[in-house]
């Protein structure tokens, strides 16, 4: 498994979103601060055609985490990248850490 | 070729027999023409005086639009039919119009009856009956001091609330000894009375109007058979409606001693090919001058015409009405006529209330009831009288106040399945039930479903409580929970917040919540914590519960980009200001479009240029717009007194103030107002949250107006305002909407859902009945003290603009954001171009 580093933790909002460019890919970094975890998912919103995923609202519904897209509010797990409206829409997800104060996704 | 069917007269009852016989396979053998007097067609007379609370002719209408086109009707709008000749069996119109009928239904409805009284016909004395009589009271009452109405009857009693609508000093004249004297007894118009003299409106009964003539003070003396007189400048005659037969009298119909045209069980006159039904029919030696038996006949005519047999026997005549927020219901036999009638009462004198029960001699069965001051038990008691339901052991204890525990009256459960809840559209119990087990389960749906309430509407609480009661028997559960992190509505959550002065979602998640949020409740709390705290928004605390575009302070657009909406208060711009939002636009190379809110939206604005563009707009002067917020959007303004010949008042003067005062103030949703300098409109300020007119008396405040989706007029709400007087009131107004509605609730539904509704806002904001006044005030002032613009908080504060990048590890652009230019702007590509762009960029 390779881990790329992506930014500081320093970077990160709180119980919010941020975008970096992995890899020439659009990556979504999400952090839930009294957790302190993690999750990363592609970008782009299949929905909206979009690069904007990381603007979305995060939270939780029926105790999966999730983040709301910002254009037509379509929920995406953010774990498996699974749209919880639509069974055949699945974005790419990937893994992701905080390794001595920086972050680091996966794939 | 088919036959035709000719309906003289598009009043309420008339449409009601096109609506009904359009949907019957029978119509389309039918060629259909209807003639209407008046210049627009049907409309609500049952709620006329609603045009002085700011309904218009076009929200009273009862037609919906391309009705007629739809059906095929040929509409013979503002020409009366003249003449029936019925051996050639054709009707001739006034402009000359003449049409073969097969068959004849004469609609023709009633007219105010006018005593014949000496001065009857002088200047100012009008009748209530047509949209034309209102416009003419208004006309009249603009240079009028004093009104009086002729009659105390349930018209007349319409009437004088809307004297007393127009401003003016009103009375009401009545020849009996008490108001309401056909439908009330003695007792219950006694405290009637009462309560309408309470509410400023002086009552004459037992006055016989002997002549009218010129005033010394008003336009008219009205001159009485006691040698008493009253001096007025509008007459308005309620005295009852006379049957409109002439033109059946003319062709020869049978015509009733004392006018009508007479009909049968089927509803014909005595020609079988003439029907005649409502105000102008008389069956059984009876007119009746109410709207639910005229389209009790109208249903028996459409019967007759299509399936073969029907018949009307009779109609109730009871009632139930707010007259001047009065309640006031009569049922059945209400003056204990029948023989051997036994009568029960109960009256409180502190509270003003009055009932009177009628009950057969067995003391088995209900013949009657009149209820004035508190008519909440109609719906009961009109279903023991209509179904003959045995009544309890002790009739009174339907009357009598509740003590807490005991069961309340009838439930809907008691009711047959036959029982007819809306009288007007005739749905019975069962149909309700059939709609909720389809799946209605609001009140909403259900009228929109079975027609039920949606005529006078009394017996929407009825409807509401047959619909609760088989939801809990589906087994629903009507939840208003916001989500499932909290259980409470918004007005809920609001309370807590300031209660338990609560400033963070964190800590309020932890005392009343569960789980980590989601895009319902944040958005949700960050909008009541910044009503009530007026924090800065993106404060690290608050920033992950707002929405993309307040995280941002600009309005995301399809493709990821942003626009930009400088404030522009109350539309007024300098030149320099034109000019320094053009070279932003041109330096950033942004689309550019005038809003309908009159100011400026720069489009196409990326997320890392965001902040360079407003420190731009900053230095040049101007604020952020707030266009992103569930905020104060724009004051809309006409150019008014400094600049329009017509104009009364300086409305931009009081837009740009208004709009510097509530800027910023966070919402349940957009808030929207307008102001006019004068009654022209230009502003459009009716169709606002919050609207404004100039007027020679002073400000009109109107309030909870919308356009968009689902137009909604504003109501009036104060006249005559000063400044100071005028924004005390939207103080309050906004703060109670803030606090009270629901997310996402425009004032607009928040009303109409409110108990009470307009009323109810008027005796909160206005009397200050809830005794918020003060705390509604001082919120208001600490939001408007604790303004900032967000955008300039923003630029001087280099951690926020960190975020204001599309990649926190890059500079890089985003490479899916593609401009084409149309008409000389550039516009985000569509798919097709992106591909072709993306192809060129690789080759």
């Amino acid at each position: 498994m390779v881990w790329f580093d992506v930014c500081s933790v320093d970077d990160l909002q709180p119980d919010s979103g941020i975008c970096a460019l992995v890899q020439e890919q659009q990556i979504a970094v999400f952090y839930f601060a009294s957790s302190q975890n993690v999750y990363a998912l592609s970008n782009f919103d299949p929905f909206g055609q979009a690069n904007v995923l990381s603007r979305g609202l995060i939270g939780d519904i029926n105790g999966q985490p999730i983040v709301a897209s910002p254009l037509y509010k379509q929920h995406f797990n953010l774990l498996t990248g699974q749209c919880l409206e639509d069974a055949d829409v699945r974005i790419p997800a990937y893994a992701a850490q905080i390794v001595n104060g920086r972050v680091q996704v996966s794939w | 070729m088919k036959p035709t069917l000719v309906v003289i007269g598009n009043g309420m009852v008339g449409q009601n027999f096109l609506a009904g016989f359009v949907q019957t396979a029978a119509a389309a053998d039918y060629h259909i023409v209807t003639f209407c007097e008046e210049p627009r067609p049907a409309y609500d007379r049952v709620h006329l005086s609603e045009f002085f609370s700011g309904k218009t002719a076009a929200d009273l209408s009862l037609v919906e639009d391309g009705f007629f086109q739809q059906h095929n009707i040929t509409l013979h709008l503002g020409d009366r039919a003249a003449a029936i000749d019925r051996d050639a069996k054709t009707v001739t119109s006034a402009k000359g119009v003449s049409i073969h009928y097969d068959k004849l239904v004469l609609a023709t409805g009633s007219y105010p009856f006018m005593p014949p009284v000496p001065g009857h016909d002088r200047d100012n004395c009008l009748v209530y009956r047509t949209i034309e009589d209102l416009e003419a009271m208004t006309a009249a009452a603009q240079t009028g001091k004093v009104g009086v109405v002729v009659g105390g009857g349930l018209l007349g009693l319409e009437a004088a609330k809307a004297l007393k609508d127009l401003g003016l000093e009103t009375h009401v004249v009545e020849f009996a000894p008490r108001l309401m004297a056909v439908q009330i007894d003695e007792g219950g118009g006694a405290v009637l009375r009462r309560k309408i003299e309470a509410l400023g409106v002086t009552v004459h009964t037992n006055k016989n109007t002997t002549q009218i003539i010129g005033g010394s003070t008003c336009v008219n003396k009205m001159c009485f058979a006691d040698g008493e007189e009253l001096e007025t400048d509008v007459v308005l005659f309620s005295a009852g409606i006379r049957p409109r037969d002439d033109i059946a009298r003319a062709c020869g119909l049978e015509i009733g001693q004392r006018g009508g045209i007479v009909i049968n069980n089927h509803c014909q006159t005595s020609d079988p090919d003439i029907y005649a039904i409502g105000e102008c029919a008389l069956w059984n030696g009876m007119i009746f001058g109410l709207v639910a038996p005229g389209y009790a006949m109208a249903r028996t005519v459409i019967a007759e015409l299509t399936s073969g047999e029907a018949h009307f026997t009779g109609a109730d005549m009871s009632t139930k009405l707010k007259l001047m927020g009065v309640d006031v219901a009569s049922i059945g036999d209400a003056h204990a006529r029948t023989q051997g009638a036994l009568v029960y009462h109960y009256q409180n004198g502190a509270s003003e209330v009055y009932k009177r029960l009628v009950v057969s001699s067995d003391n088995k069965r209900l013949l009657g009831a009149v209820l004035v001051g508190d008519a909440a038990e109609y719906g009961t008691l009109l279903q023991y009288c209509q179904n003959g339901i045995e009544l309890p052991e002790n009739p009174e204890s339907l009357i009598l106040p509740r003590l807490s525990g005991e069961p309340a009256g009838l439930g809907p459960d008691a009711l047959p399945a036959s029982a007819q809840i809306c009288s007007c559209y005739d749905v019975s119990k069962g149909a309700i039930c059939d709609a909720v087990a389809a799946g209605c389960t609001t009140v909403n749906a259900l009228k929109a479903e079975t027609k039920a309430g949606t005529g006078c509407g009394g017996c929407v609480p009825l409807l509401k409580s047959v619909l609760n009661c088989e939801l809990a028997k589906h087994g629903y559960e009507v939840n208003t929970d916001i989500c499932e992190h909290f259980a409470y509505t918004r007005q809920d959550l609001y309370n807590l917040i300031r209660i338990g002065e609560i400033k963070t979602f964190a800590e309020l998640l932890a005392k009343h919540g569960k789980g980590h949020g989601c895009e319902i409740c944040k958005p949700a709390v960050g909008s009541i914590l910044a009503s009530h705290w007026n924090d800065y928004i993106l404060k690290q605390e608050h920033l992950g519960l707002q929405d993309t575009n307040d995280t941002f302070l600009a309005n995301m657009q399809k493709d990821g980009t942003y626009s930009v909406v400088p404030r522009i208060a109350g539309g007024e711009i300098t030149p320099d200001g034109l000019i320094a939002i053009g070279q932003v636009g041109k330096k950033y190379n942004l689309y550019t479009k005038i809003t309908g809110g009159q100011r400026i939206d720069l489009f196409g604005a990326r997320l890392e240029q965001l902040p360079a563009i407003w420190q731009e707009l900053v230095d040049a002067g101007f604020e952020t717009g707030h266009a992103y917020g569930k905020s104060l959007r724009t004051v809309k303004s006409c150019v008014g007194s400094t600049w329009c010949r017509f104009g009364v008042d300086d409305s931009v003067g009081l837009a740009i103030e208004l709009e510097n005062r509530y800027k910023g103030l966070r919402a349940p949703h957009k808030i929207k107002f307008g102001v006019s300098g004068c009654t022209r409109e230009c502003a459009e300020a009716q169709g606002k949250d919050v609207g404004v007119i100039a007027t020679e008396n002073g400000w009109s405040l109107y309030v909870c107006g919308n356009g968009g989706m689902k137009p909604r007029h504003a109501d009036l709400f104060a006249t005559g305002l000063d400044k100071a007087t005028l924004i005390k009131y939207i103080d309050r107004f906004l703060i109670f909407y803030v606090r009270t509605a629901d997310r996402l609730q425009r004032t607009s539904v928040w009303v109409e859902n409110m108990e009470g509704g307009l009323d109810y806002l008027k005796s909160v904001v206005i009397d200050d009945k809830l005794g918020l006044s003060d705390e509604l005030e001082a919120q208001m002032a600490r939001v408007v003290d604790t303004y900032q613009c967000e955008w300039k908080t923003t630029i001087e504060n280099e951690d926020k603009l960190k975020r204001f990048r599309q990649f926190v590890n890059s500079d890089l652009p985003d490479d899916n954001i593609v401009f084409v230019e149309e008409r000389g702007q550039i516009r985000p590509a569509n798919e097709d171009e992106r591909k072709h762009f993306k192809i060129m960029e690789v080759a």
